[in-house]
Order: C-alpha cells, then sequence, then structure tokens
C-alpha cells in the first residue's frame, strides 16, 4: 500500500514581506539615489515578493563613506571584547528568529524550508556566536601579537545561500575590527535585508554593516570603489576573474570563493547505503546549487553497475516540490536563467553521448523546476564532466585504480572540494594527500561548520572562509 | 683606435660559462642569444644567458614535472635537503662574496656580510619545513562526530621574479617557496643575474631534485608576462618587478587563471631585517579533511 | 557482495555461500560496510519527515495493525494475557472503526490462554522461544522450546540468535541453531531476534541479518526488550536495507520487527517512514512489518482520536490491561 505523504507546509504568515525595501546605509533603510528598483522574485511560484533598490554609484559612495566613518570612529577603536558583545547578541537574535528567516530564505531563494530550518539559519547563528569569541582574541590567533583590521570590506555575495554567505563574509570581519558594505544577490536579497533590521535590533552603531542591493553593476561599483580595502567575493569563477584584474595595482587584499567540479570518488569496499545519501547529498542538496557540489561521481568499474541502481533508487524517492512543504527534499531552481543553463548543458550533454537519466518526480506547473538527473556514460572530455553546471545533474564517470581516480579527480582547473568514499582507512589519508582541492570530504560529504575553513586551489580561488584561518582575510600583519 | 698591447699573464684563467637552470641541467637558452653584463663598476664580467618565452615554457615543464616528487617527499627530507644547500653555500663563501661584491660594489667585508645572512637565512628557511604544518594547521572542533583537520599545503608552481639585492635578496624569495614543497622558475635580477647561476651550482650539487628550482637569466620584461600567462603556473612573487607599470599589467595577466600574486613591496624591502612567515604563507593552501567518527 | 547466478532463488543461494564455515564467514565479512554517521544521519533526517492529516490517520491504523501487543513478564498470568488479548481484539472498545492488532507475543506457557483468547478473531499469537531472552540453554532445550510453543497452537515464534557465538565469529553454529529452529517451527513463522544492542555494530546487525535470512528466518526482530539499547531508528534502517538488498539478490521477501522502546505514535511514524523509504511500500503490511511493543497502542489511540475530534485525547479514556 503507498504511503502518500499530505501537504505539511510551514507558515508563510511568519514572515512579514514588505512591497518595497530601501538600500541600508548608515544604520537606516534610504531609498537609492536615482530612485531605480528591481523585483525579487519566489522561485516557487514566479509570484513577485518586493520591490527592492538598486544601488547606483552614488549610493556606493554614500555606503562606503559611512562604512570608513565608522571603522575609524566607532568600530576600529572599540575594545575586541565590546565588538564581540556585539556580535554575540547578533548570534542570540538570528537563534530567535531562526523560523523566520529560514521561511523568508526557502520563499526568496526557493530552498526546502527543510534545509533553510536546518542547515542554513542554525549555521547562521554559528557562525556569528564563533567568531563573535574571536574579537578580544585576535592576538592569539596566530597573525602576530596585534593584528590590525584593515578598513573597509566590499563583500559580494551569491544566491545559494544568501544569508549564510553573508554571516561568512560579515561576522569575521566585524569580529577582526573592519566595517563592510555588502551587497546581496540580485535574486536573493530578502534576508540580507531582514539582517538589515537585525543589526538594528541589536543597537549595531550605524554604519558597521551597509547593505547595497542591486545587480552586477552595483557589485563591480563596490569592488572597484576607491577606498576599499578589502574584497570578498563569492560566486562564478568568471566574475572572480574580473575582480582579481580590477585590483591589479592596488593594495586592495582580496578573498575569492568561485567555481568547483568536485569529484565524489566512490571505491568498491565503500559503505554503499552511505555513499548513496552522500552521492545524493553531494549532488542534490540546494538543488544542486552548490559550488562545492559533487557533480562529477567517480566511482569504481567494478562496482559502478550496482552502485548506479542503488542511485537511481535512491533518486525515486527524492520529494520535489513546495520548499515550504516540510517533506521537500529539492526545491525550486533559483531563477529562469538559472534554469536555462541548466536546460542548456544538459541539452549538450545528451547530444555529446551521455546517456540522460532523470528521476520520475511530478513537478509544479508554476516556477522553475529541474528533476535529479544524473549523466552516465561520461568522459572527461564531455561538457558536462568539465563545466559548472549549478543544478541538479551528476556526471559519472568509472576508474579502475587508485592513481587513475586521482588523475581524474585532478584533471579540471578547478579545486574546491573532493568526496572519498571507502572503507580503507591508508587509502583515505593517501588519496587526502593527493586530491588538489581545499576540502576533502571523506565518507561524508557537505558538511559545513564555522570553525572549518572553507576554500579553494586553482580556479576555485584563494584565501579561507571559517575557522581560524578565516580570520587572516580580514586582518593586517 | 689603438690600445696597449696587454701582456699575457702567466697563467690563462678559465672563464666561467653563465647558463640557464631547467630541470636540473645547465642549458644555453634555447633562442642562442647572450646579454653582457657588467659589474657595479661598469666592467664587463661575462655574458649571461638571454632566456627566451620557450626557455620560460621549459622551466615550468621541469617545474611542475618535479613537483610531485618534491611535495610529496617528507619534510625532514626537505628540510635536510636545504640544509645541505647551506652547508655547500658555506663551502663557497669566498666565491659569492668575490661575486657578490662585483655585481654589487661596496666593500669586501659588507659583501661577506650579505653572504653570511644569506646563509644564515638559508639555514632559518630550512628549518620550517617540518614545523610550518604544525604553526599553520590545526585541528577543527566540529559541531559534531567528524575528525576534521586544516593542514597546508603548497601551491604547485611558483614563478618569482627576484629582487636586485643578488644573493641575499634571491636566497630570501627563492628558500622560503620551495621549503614547503613548491617548484620555482625564477627570474634571477636583470642587472645582478651571475649570482643566481651560481647559486644553481650549488643547488644542482646539494641533493634537491632536478626541475624543483629552475633559474632564467634575461630581460624580466620579456619573460615574466610568459609566466604570469602560463597557465600551468599557480602562484606569481613579483617582488623583483620594478616597474610598476609591468607589474600591474604582471598582476592582470595572472588573473586570468587566478592564480595567487605576491605583489611588489610598496617600499623597498629590508632584506636585513628578520623575516616572518608571510614569504611562506603565501604560497600555501589549506586543505581541511573530514572524516566521521563511530565505531 | 556476491552476484546471483541467473534464475537462482533464496534456497539456491543460501546454499552456495552457507556450505561452509568458511564460505559463510567470508560471504558476511564481504558484505558492504556500515559507516555508522552516515547511517545515523539517514535515519535523522527521516525522522524530520512532517506526516499531517490524511497521511497520519492512515499511517496510525496502519502502525496499530502491526503492533505485536506483547508481555513478557515472569509475573504474567493468564488473566494478564487474556487482557492483552481483548485488546489486541479490540484496541479501542468506544470506537468499532478501530483496527485490531496483528498478534500478540507471550511465553510458551501463556500460548494456550492466547490461542483461547484470540480464537475466531484475525489476531495472531506468536511465543518468544528458544530460552529467551538469553538463549543460553542447550540446542536441545531451546527446540523443545519452540515444540511446546508450536504444539500449544503458536502462528509465530520469536527466537534469539546465541549471540555469544556470533560474536565470537562462530556464525555456522549460530546459522545452524537458525536451521534447526526452522525446521521444529514446521508452519509457524519464524522471527529472528538478533538482540542488535548486545551485537556492538551496525557492520554487525547488517551481517546478523543476512545470516537470519540465509538460514530461513520469515522476519528479522531487533530485540527482545530486555537489553538496552532496544530498537532504534538507525538499527531499523540497516535491517530494512539488508530485506531490500536480500529480496533484490533471491526474491524472497522477509519481515522486520523492532521490538522495545517504541512508546509514542511519533515514533511508530517515523518507523513506518523509514520503511516507506528504504524497503518501499510492499513492507508496508502486517505481514512484512511489526511493532513490539505494549504501551505503544494506546499512544496511537489518543493520536487517533485527536485527529478525530480535533481535540487531544487524556489516558483514562483509553484501556490499561
Amino acid at each position: 500500500m503507498a504511503f502518500e505523504y499530505a501537504p505539511a507546509p510551514e507558515s508563510r504568515s511568519i514572515v512579514d514581506i514588505r512591497p518595497a525595501y530601501g538600500l541600508f546605509v548608515n544604520g537606516e533603510f534610504v531609498a537609492p539615489a536615482d530612485g531605480e528598483s528591481m523585483k525579487t522574485v519566489d522561485p516557487a511560484t514566479e509570484e513577485v515578493l518586493a520591490e527592492v533598490g538598486v544601488a547606483g554609484a552614488a549610493d556606493v559612495d554614500r555606503a562606503v563613506a559611512a562604512a570608513r566613518k565608522a571603522y575609524q570612529r566607532v568600530w576600529g577603536p572599540m575594545p575586541g571584547a565590546e565588538r564581540a558583545k556585539y556580535l554575540y547578541r547578533i548570534a542570540r537574535i538570528i537563534q530567535e528568529r531562526a523560523r523566520e528567516l529560514a521561511v523568508l530564505e526557502s520563499i526568496d531563494n526557493g530552498k526546502p524550508i527543510r534545509e533553510s530550518r536546518d542547515v542554513d539559519i542554525p549555521l547562521v547563528a554559528a557562525h556569528f556566536f564563533y567568531y563573535a569569541g574571536w574579537a578580544d582574541k585576535l592576538g592569539h590567533a596566530g597573525f602576530g601579537a596585534n593584528p590590525q583590521p584593515l578598513g573597509v570590506a566590499g563583500q559580494v555575495i551569491p544566491w545559494n545561500f544568501p544569508l549564510l554567505m553573508l554571516a561568512w563574509k560579515i561576522a569575521p570581519a566585524l569580529a577582526a575590527g573592519n566595517t563592510v558594505v555588502l551587497k546581496p544577490a540580485e535574486t536573493t536579497p530578502l534576508t540580507a535585508l531582514l539582517f538589515a533590521e537585525i543589526c538594528q535590533l541589536a543597537d549595531l552603531p550605524a554604519g558597521v554593516v551597509n547593505i547595497l542591493t542591486g545587480a552586477g553593476d552595483t557589485g563591480r561599483a563596490l569592488v572597484e570603489h576607491g577606498d576599499v580595502d578589502k574584497v570578498a567575493f563569492t560566486g562564478s569563477t568568471e566574475v572572480g576573474r574580473q575582480i582579481a584584474r580590477s585590483v591589479a595595482g592596488t593594495r586592495k587584499r582580496v578573498t575569492l570563493e568561485l567555481g568547483g567540479k568536485a569529484a565524489n570518488i566512490v571505491f568498491a569496499d565503500a559503505a554503499l547505503d552511505q555513499a548513496v545519501e552522500g552521492i545524493v547529498n553531494g549532488i542534490f542538496f540546494n538543488q544542486g546549487h552548490v559550488c562545492c557540489a559533487g557533480s562529477r561521481l567517480l566511482v569504481e568499474e567494478s562496482v559502478s553497475e550496482e552502485l548506479l541502481a542503488r542511485l537511481k533508487r535512491r533518486m525515486t524517492t527524492l520529494r520535489v516540490g513546495d520548499p515550504l512543504d516540510k517533506n521537500t527534499d529539492v526545491g525550486a531552481i533559483n531563477s529562469a536563467e538559472q534554469l536555462a543553463k541548466i536546460r542548456t548543458l544538459t541539452e549538450i550533454g545528451e547530444q555529446e553521448g551521455g546517456q540522460r537519466w532523470s528521476a520520475p518526480c511530478p513537478l509544479p506547473d508554476r516556477g522553475f523546476w529541474f528533476s535529479p538527473t544524473v549523466f552516465t556514460e561520461v568522459t572527461q572530455a564531455h561538457r558536462i564532466a568539465r563545466e559548472e553546471i549549478f543544478g541538479p545533474v551528476l556526471s559519472v564517470l568509472t576508474f579502475r585504480t587508485p592513481d587513475e581516480a586521482v588523475v581524474k579527480a585532478n584533471n579540471t582547473p578547478y579545486g574546491l572540494s573532493a568526496g572519498i568514499w571507502t572503507e580503507k582507512g591508508s587509502r583515505i589519508l593517501w588519496l587526502a594527500d593527493k586530491l588538489r582541492a581545499g576540502v576533502v570530504w571523506a565518507n561524508t560529504f557537505n558538511k559545513f561548520d564555522p570553525t572549518s575553513p572553507f576554500g579553494g586551489y586553482q580556479e576555485s580561488g584563494y584565501g579561507r572562509e571559517g575557522g581560524r584561518h578565516g580570520l587572516e582575510a580580514y586582518l593586517a600583519h | 683606435m689603438p690600445t696597449e698591447q696587454k701582456a699575457a699573464p702567466a697563467r690563462l684563467a678559465v672563464r666561467k660559462t653563465y647558463k640557464l637552470f631547467v630541470g636540473g641541467k645547465f642549458p644555453r637558452s634555447e633562442s642562442g642569444r647572450s646579454y653582457p653584463v657588467q659589474g657595479a663598476d661598469g666592467e664587463f664580467v661575462a655574458n649571461a644567458a638571454l632566456a627566451s618565452r620557450k626557455d620560460v615554457r621549459d622551466a615550468v615543464v621541469a617545474a611542475r614535472k618535479a613537483f610531485g616528487g618534491w611535495s610529496g617527499a617528507t619534510a625532514y627530507n626537505r628540510g635536510q635537503i636545504l640544509y645541505r644547500i647551506a652547508e655547500m653555500l658555506e663551502g663557497r663563501r669566498d666565491q659569492f662574496a668575490d661575486e657578490v661584491r662585483t655585481a654589487r660594489g661596496g666593500t669586501r667585508s659588507a659583501a661577506r656580510a650579505d653572504v653570511d645572512a644569506a646563509i644564515d637565512r638559508w639555514v632559518w628557511y630550512a628549518g620550517w619545513a617540518d614545523k610550518i604544518a604544525q604553526v599553520r594547521g590545526n585541528a577543527n572542533p566540529v559541531a559534531g562526530p567528524y575528525f576534521n583537520l586544516s593542514a597546508p599545503e603548497p601551491t604547485g608552481v611558483v614563478g618569482v621574479v627576484a629582487p636586485t639585492e643578488p644573493l641575499l635578496g634571491l636566497v630570501s624569495v627563492l628558500a622560503p617557496v620551495i621549503v614547503t614543497g613548491n617548484t620555482v622558475v625564477l627570474l634571477a635580477s636583470e642587472t645582478q643575474p651571475l649570482p643566481a647561476i651560481t647559486l644553481a651550482e650549488v643547488l644542482a650539487t646539494s641533493d634537491l631534485p632536478g626541475g624543483v628550482v629552475n633559474l632564467l637569466t634575461g630581460r624580466v620584461a620579456e619573460t615574466a608576462p610568459w609566466l604570469a600567462g602560463h597557465a600551468d603556473v599557480n602562484a606569481l612573487d613579483l617582488t623583483g618587478v620594478d616597474d610598476a607599470d609591468l607589474a600591474v599589467e604582471l598582476e592582470r595577466t595572472a588573473a586570468d587563471t587566478l592564480k595567487r600574486v605576491l605583489r611588489p613591496p610598496l617600499t623597498g624591502a629590508d632584506w636585513k631585517a628578520e623575516p616572518d612567515t608571510d614569504r611562506l604563507t603565501t604560497f600555501l593552501e589549506t586543505k581541511t579533511v573530514w572524516h566521521p567518527k563511530g565505531a | 557482495m556476491t552476484t546471483l547466478p541467473a534464475g537462482a532463488g533464496a534456497a539456491e543461494f543460501a546454499a552456495e555461500v552457507t556450505a561452509t564455515a568458511a564460505s559463510l564467514r567470508t560471504f558476511l565479512h564481504g558484505l558492504p560496510g556500515v559507516d555508522k554517521v552516515g547511517a545515523d544521519q539517514r535515519a535523522a533526517t527521516l525522522a524530520t519527515r512532517s506526516i499531517k492529516t490524511t497521511a497520519k490517520q492512515w499511517a496510525l491504523d496502519l502502525a496499530i495493525r502491526m503492533v505485536d501487543l506483547t508481555t513478557l513478564e515472569g509475573a504474567d498470568t493468564p488473566g494478564k494475557v487474556r487482557a492483552l488479548c481483548a485488546k489486541a481484539m479490540r484496541p479501542d472498545p468506544a470506537d468499532r472503526g478501530c483496527p485490531p492488532a496483528a498478534a500478540v507475543c507471550v511465553y510458551p506457557a501463556l500460548v494456550p490462554t492466547a490461542v483461547e483468547t484470540v480464537r475466531g478473531s484475525s489476531v495472531r499469537v506468536a511465543s518468544v522461544a528458544t530460552a529467551f531472552p538469553s538463549g543460553q540453554v542447550p540446542l536441545s532445550v531451546k527446540l523443545d522450546d519452540v515444540a511446546a510453543a508450536v504444539a500449544a497452537g503458536a502462528d509465530e515464534v520469536d527466537m534469539v540468535i546465541d549471540r555469544g557465538a556470533f560474536l565470537s565469529g562462530r556464525y555456522d553454529e549460530v546459522f545452524r541453531q537458525i536451521v534447526a529452529v526452522k525446521e521444529a517451527c514446521g508452519a509457524a513463522h519464524l522471527k529472528v531476534i538478533l538482540e542488535t544492542g548486545e551485537l556492538g555494530t551496525y557492520d554487525n546487525v547488517r551481517r546478523a541479518s543476512w545470516l537470519a535470512m540465509l538460514a530461513g528466518g520469515d522476519f528479522i526482530k531487533t530485540s527482545t526488550g530486555k537489553v538496552s539499547p532496544a530498537a532504534t531508528l538507525p538499527v531499523t534502517l540497516i535491517m530494512l536495507e539488508a530485506v531490500r538488498d536480500f529480496r533484490e539478490l533471491t526474491g524472497r521477501q522477509i519481515g522486520v520487527k523492532p521490538a522495545g522502546g517504541i512508546r509514542s505514535a511519533k515514533d511508530a511514524i517515523r518507523y513506518l517512514v523509514l520503511v516507506n523509504e528504504t524497503a518501499g511500500d510492499d513492507w508496508l503490511d502486517p505481514a512484512w512489518f511489526r511493532f513490539g511493543a505494549s504501551s505503544l497502542l494506546n499512544d496511537l489511540l489518543m493520536q487517533r482520536s485527536k485527529l478525530a475530534t480535533g481535540r487531544y485525547a487524556g489516558p483514562d479514556y483509553f484501556t490499561l490491561d
């Protein structure tokens, strides 16, 4: 008999989305200088959620000036212990309003409420809590006895984990004594704007945190602003390249967290049921909108048939749909643009000879959706094995020996993350040494923690976020 | 113009041919070119090889080939080899002092002091081989049943434009890059390149695997852009780039493959000052490994 | 994992891998390992499923139909067992629409009373046997125990495996005992209790599950209820994976019974979600999945009443026997 789960929607009534939002500059919401605005949309319904300001060059000037003033007069001179207490306060308010933030994140981003509720928002609070404690202990962090802040940080974040990426940027910057101007992604500005309100509730001094909404032009103006000391960016490798070019010849310090095409390597002796879970979590978590997603599955040939059968069976149980339904596993694709990109790349995958299999999930009529998909018969030469799809699409390749696995795994200009599945300890440690990636998950995948540094090799960017290492990006020494 | 006929010396000195150092060998530039190097007094000292883009290419190939073995060697082994290099340097103190003095001028004792500082600097960096991971790595107390460890790893192939300070400056940029397991393509000081090639002779006889250090002499403006644009170079140290416009251009080029870039110092570097770990850490990546803990 | 020649059934497969003590050992140690953290996490994630309204109604009724209402006390008497049987047959006297439990589960001495009481109803009689709960008696005594229960009319026999033999690696001995018990059962269904709380690792749970299935068990059951921990979600997950894989390999379907420690309707529904998303809906039937429990039944009834009336129920309104 079939067990049909009835809809179990989280209530939207907990969030109060205003019809229009200004920019958050110097502690208050202000209209953009030239009055420009954009719409943010619920990707699950295509419903317009709010009008949001588009910051222009004059707004960037204003926000950077506010941040500079706050840095010089308030936040820079403030004892670390006092900065810490502000950050602890913010962490607590986030915990208190966790449900509201989770619902808003799912509405604006399309991610399942189970993830925003159990992963994103708890990690956001944990991140502020972790870095709060560093604010008055910077001399013990291993970057000199008296490390100094850099000044004003210009930060640009992506749409895949909107509030979590904000936390990764703002928490260490503030702990180290910097002030920030942050631009959330064009399609997911709402939780950053709610965060601005949280800053007000925490009585954070004006200008310490400034939030400028807008698109690529706003981000460019911020990154290229002459009075910004530090640039932190998470997003595509292409934009990362432009930023690296634009800062040439300046004294700006830069950290970049860019794309990836992670290999998830499964050996025949792996704990197969957990490996299947790890593969699913690796590529279908957050609709595959994850820079460190395990998008290239490398399976030892002797077990590939069995593993794929298990994987497909497991994929048939994935529940795709309403992000606010507590039983949804895979939510909406964040935007029409991203959906088009995923479709294009998967079509190319088919044209190039990949065998496509999509989970037979019913998809809603409205909104942006893509069924969890696996491509087999993929080789290193296929575009779907090389390019970041940033969607719920897995490419499967095989290998015969550990050496071959290493060669294939490393055969990419990226180097953000990698996965290893084997019950043999010495093989894990050998592979962990050989894989050119900043995060190696062995017998697990897509785990994050405020104490754990995250960041890539090669074209996946430079610098680390999280942990003691994450402080270094915001300290002069 | 008629010149005075010199009397033949009692014994004719055997001159050294200064060549490149690539893959553990001393080839001439594939271009067949050389350029005259003058001493501080403006007198001709020797011809140095004038490296071309193809020499850069060969050097990067050699450096990449050496990377696996060198980065995979034990830290103790790398430390031993670097210390061995210091021992070899010590044995050639007089030769280096002569070359430094010829290149840079100044007194003999100043040149000696520089050589001694360079040797001591090398020893200082050699000792970091098996300590940097302990200073830069740590366990991370994650909120879950996981082992989680961050440790530094070498960035890969590093392109270095060495400063003009002919031995101390050279050693100060080279030793920190290789001690952690990187391999190097180094562009020696354009005007004072000869001590670098003599250093290569030391490297070639110190158990340092061929290709770990590759030294090119020539015009920085000609070769550095090829290094900055090479897709198999992972990082760039622009310390020795004196031309600010060139430095910007190189940084921009390096951005195409997101190389890690160490910009030239704002003011002239003080090579005599005690170094910190920045030159080590700039060319390190942090790798974090997770594993569940369960019976 | 060993691959099966096409067309071979469970018996051929079992004969092949259990041919010798060595082949059995090789097979059990060749099963894929279980990563504890990953398994725990999977079970925990499935436990966040939110089962509401019509789905909850359906699940509560199914769970009631899956209960093996159990009493296994030294102080059990015919009177106690008669009351238990009455409860199993009609869990909610106030509601004729409430389904009966699957079975009652008692000691062998009380089987005649139970058989007598449930006669004519759909409720089956299960008896623990084989010197439950320790099993530390000679095989002949275990077989006599089983024979007595079956002779008294038990429909189902819940045996315990020899954990000592299992943990010391004498898999063949455990195998032979189960085979002998199965034979003694005759037509009665055999549930094999692994006592997972004593096995120490999920790898052992997986091996013991396969061992029991290969030896002919009809059900694999987590626990006696006398050892802590008893049933847990991750242990049940491992066992559900085992029956799923066994059917895939041999074509034979085996049931699963978590027992002990399942007290709330919420817990029971989590188990049903686990069944649904691990083994699949073929197992969502009292023939293939049971709960060994006693107090669980009343909580299921209270939740059922809450759904029907829209108000929270009180324990005084449900019978305690």
